[in-house]
């Protein structure tokens, strides 16, 4: 039958195009595969400016983390992958905790990131850093009042919120940090605070800073480098960012890290390519580096954060442990599901 | 064979019931399912109800008036069908929303306090899906009215009918294989669908799959889930097929005169022309518009157009080759699947065909993981196999491959290609293949000769709306895309989840033009079947 022919005409062609790639793969130049959940920033001067240094390729394939660490997952030991790209701490300790990451010694990670950003045994590494934070419009509101995320359990919040729904994995690690500070029970009961106000929920950070600033809400939960970039574009944008929790455990920080694959083909070059990346070249505050392209916090200590986010001030972070975000994750979605937050 | 190949996935999936994580469910039960479930039989009702309305109500409008501008309005009203819904989902959330344009000037005008309804809802969800999914009841319909013939309406209207009442009584009961078809259609896009919902806060049943699986992590509890899609969908085919009724609706005599066109005038006609207008309008205009000045806003940055330079047409090309391969071996499968249920009207062949045409019921993402299981077993059942006989490791042959992806995409949208072939055969009517037969003919040049001829129409029909389908779909390619293998639809999403309207408007307004040519053959498809029309 005719679907017969074409099937066995497509594994001979699939069969064509692998060995075809496979004996191509050797005979290129050097190359490292990289999976990656971050989209925004324009990453590709960057990785240009490691291939002209190192001779080394950058090609990325993007995705949605879930998806990616699926395929990971399929794929085992055949993975194309050499390295793992993640914009949430949970992601790489999921990615880790389930073999896909393989340990790294490297005394230039070790000088160039601090211990608290690195995991215990070296799977994965950050390379930038994410605050999420209270942002509020100044005349509408008195910044005293909501500085810390369990004040805006108050009810005279009432209608006047606007956060992120409970499908983003900011939230997600964001509630998890509550219930590794809190402990579930008082954890829910902030949820429930939250959800008692009738926040208007909004699947954009972005649109979120909007609204506050067109007078929708007056104020909200969003991550640092969004109002970053809507100052770049306008410097008289009105909405302002306090630091959450600084009298107390500190502002929740997240992270965006890397770590090499477990069946990785091209180690080195993975190796490489992360040591590049969290040097000063790397790190650079300005577009051409990884933390600056998005206005993140440059996690080497020896470099300076973009002016923009410079000028929110300094800050002290929640010292939650990177592996706790994952482990959290899903008790913080049910937990959220139990509170009644859409 | 071709049903089983299809329905494997299907199959690996309703297993994974038999081993149900019991404490999952009691929490589902307790907090977000019913609401879930709830939300979709909304969604769908609402869905079901506009774009029966908008679909038949506008196809008898530009079919049996005449009215300015009714020329243009007959194939432009299809155009929607080229926008994906997630495209509109965003596009009207930007533009309705608090912060957008349309609420800031309402504000300016009349004073900050005016209450304005909340896009982000239920409703606003319902609506975008209603404009984005009628084009499906439009076409369909369209076709049907086209070719009843006049007779049966000029006999109704002798007997004293005005034509409103005909449209009712006598038309639209006529045109029903096509209504319920091209709603059936409509629905299960709508029930499958996670990324608009997301935009508007709606949690149905889809947007729950995708929760369990990825914030719950839990890939058991999500594929169960999704088994409750399967029931939905069985009530939704069997509601199909008894709406169907068990009449033929072929008529015989092909060369009849269509139902003549009456031309409008007074108030009338500027309130049909209005109507279509106002519909188009909202449906297409308002999107393109939007994305045609977000592009532009865009491309006027010079950084920007040197990065896009580098990547755009690669983009293009890839989506373009994946939609056109998808299709053709969609319509080929389709057209072995059709024949064979014709052949053999036994139960056996038609639960195979119900059970084919099951993955359109499917959301993406629980497709592409019952494909992937599957492609995964057969990858490691072939590597130890040829390991143990000739010692070789051959690798990933299918996983990560483009052949998973198209498989995918095979099983998911194998009803579109099905119902549009399907629905030209059953015009074909039984006479002419028994004279064939009784001539000497054998079956497969009965097939050659006698219904790829005739249902020809149909097959180009499927296969534009599979490309059209595969270039909007989302979830599957997400998960399966080989290495390097990303499509506009996967780039538009990623750049609309981040709010970045302005990047996400370029892809958007690629997927939207290229999405029209398969459209605009379909057009000329359906004209060229009309009776008195040349074929």
């Amino acid at each position: 039958m005719a679907y017969l022919r074409l099937a066995s005409r497509y594994r001979a062609a699939s069969l064509a195009v692998f060995l075809t790639v496979a004996c191509s793969g050797a005979a290129d130049s050097p190359v490292v595969n990289i999976y990656s959940t971050r989209h925004y920033g324009a990453m590709e001067p960057m990785y240009a400016g490691f291939t002209t240094e190192t001779g080394i390729e950058v090609r990325v394939s993007h995705g949605n983390m879930h998806a990616l660490l699926e395929r990971l997952r399929a794929e085992g030991e055949q993975t194309v992958a050499d390295a793992f790209f993640a914009v949430d701490a949970g992601g790489l300790w999921l990615a880790a905790n389930d073999g896909l990451l393989q340990s790294v010694e490297s005394a230039v990670l070790e000088q160039n990131i601090p211990e608290n950003l690195r995991d215990p045994e070296n799977r994965f590494f950050a390379l930038s850093q994410r605050v999420r934070s209270i942002a509020y419009m100044p005349g509408r509101v008195d910044p005293s009042e909501i500085s810390t995320y369990e004040a805006l359990t108050d009810g005279k919040w009432r209608g006047r919120l606007c956060l992120r729904p409970s499908t983003n994995v900011y939230t997600q690690s964001l509630v998890a940090s509550l219930i590794a500070a809190h402990g579930e029970a008082r954890a829910e009961e902030i949820v429930r605070g939250w959800v008692a106000n009738e926040p208007e929920y909004i699947d954009s950070d972005t649109r979120i800073l909007e609204t506050i600033a067109a007078g929708g809400c007056d104020a909200g939960i969003t991550n640092h480098y969004y109002l970053g970039r809507l100052l770049k574009a306008n410097p008289d944008f009105p909405v302002k960012m306090l630091w959450a929790n600084q009298d107390g455990r500190g502002v929740h920080r997240n992270v965006s890290g890397i770590g090499v694959t477990a069946a990785a083909a091209h180690r080195e070059n993975a190796i490489k390519l992360i040591e590049w990346l969290s040097g000063p070249v790397g790190q650079a505050g300005d577009d051409s580096g990884l933390p600056g392209s998005n206005l993140e916090f440059p996690v080497n200590p020896d470099v300076d954060p973009h002016p923009i986010i410079a000028g929110f001030g300094p800050w002290t972070a929640d010292p939650m442990p990177l592996a706790e975000y994952g482990r959290y994750q899903a008790d913080a979605v049910r937990l959220m599901e139990r509170a009644g937050y859409r | 064979m071709v049903a089983a190949l299809v329905v494997v996935p299907v199959v690996l999936l309703v297993a994974r019931l038999l081993h149900p994580t019991g404490e999952v469910w009691a929490q589902l039960w307790s907090t977000i399912l019913p609401e879930m479930i709830r939300n979709t039989l909304l969604l769908m009702l609402g869905v079901a109800v506009i774009t029966l309305a908008l679909g038949s109500g506008l196809a008898w409008l530009v079919t049996a008036y005449r009215f300015p501008g009714s020329r243009v309005f007959d194939w432009a009203l299809i155009l929607p069908l080229a926008v994906p819904t997630y495209v509109m989902g965003f596009v009207y959330m930007a533009t309705f929303d608090f912060a957008g344009p349309v609420q800031t000037t309402l504000r300016a005008w009349f004073g900050a306090d005016i209450a304005l309804p909340n896009i982000r809802s239920g409703g606003g969800a319902i609506l975008v899906m209603g404009l984005t999914l009628y084009p499906y009841v439009y076409f369909l319909a369209r076709a049907a009215f086209r070719e009843q013939s006049s007779s049966t309406f000029d006999a109704a209207r002798a007997m004293g009918y005005t034509r409103l009442q005909t449209f009712f009584k006598l038309v639209l009961p006529l045109a029903r294989p096509s209504l319920v078809a091209g709603v059936t259609l409509a629905l299960l896009e709508a029930m499958t669908d996670f990324a608009t919902v997301r935009f508007f806060n709606f949690r149905t049943m889809s947007e729950g799959v995708v929760h369990v699986w990825q914030g719950m992590m839990n890939r058991d509890a999500a594929i169960e889930l999704s088994a409750l899609f399967l029931f939905f969908a069985l009530a939704i085919v069997i509601l199909e097929r008894l709406l169907r009724g068990r009449s033929r609706y072929y008529q015989p005599g092909r060369r009849t005169r269509q139902i003549p066109r009456v031309k409008l005038v007074g108030w009338r006609k500027w309130a049909a022309a209005a109507t279509c207008t106002a519909i188009f309008g909202t449906a297409f205009l308002l999107p393109a518009a939007r994305l045609v000045s977000w592009t532009v806003g865009d491309l006027s940055n010079a950084a920007t157009v040197n990065v896009l330079k580098t990547v755009y047409l690669g983009y293009v090309f890839r989506t373009f080759a994946l939609a056109a391969t998808a299709a053709v071996i969609a319509v080929l499968l389709a057209l072995i699947l059709a024949q064979g249920t014709r052949m053999n009207r036994g139960r056996f062949g038609l639960a195979a065909t119900r059970l084919a045409t099951m993955g359109y019921a499917l959301p993406g993402a629980v497709i592409a993981a019952g494909a992937l299981i599957t492609i995964a077993t057969i990858d490691r059942t072939v590597m130890s196999a040829s390991e143990s006989l000739f010692g070789i490791n051959p690798g990933l042959l299918l996983t990560g491959s483009i052949a998973g992806l198209l498989y995918a995409y095979v099983v998911r949208f194998m009803a579109v290609a099905y119902n549009s072939v399907e629905s030209s055969m059953e015009k074909v009517t039984p006479n002419m293949e028994e004279a064939a037969r009784t001539l000497g003919a054998t079956p497969a040049r009965v097939m050659w000769r006698v219904h790829l001829p005739l249902i020809k129409v149909g097959m180009a029909a499927g296969a534009a709306l599979v490309f059209v389908d595969v270039m909007k779909e989302l979830p599957a390619t997400i998960l399966l895309a080989p290495f390097g293998m990303e499509t506009l639809s996967m780039w538009t999403y990623m750049l609309a989840a981040e709010s970045l309207w302005e990047s996400a408007a370029l892809p958007s307004l690629t997927i939207v033009i290229v999405g029209l040519i398969p459209v605009m053959l379909l057009m000329r498809v359906g004209r060229m079947t009309t009776p008195g029309g040349n074929q």
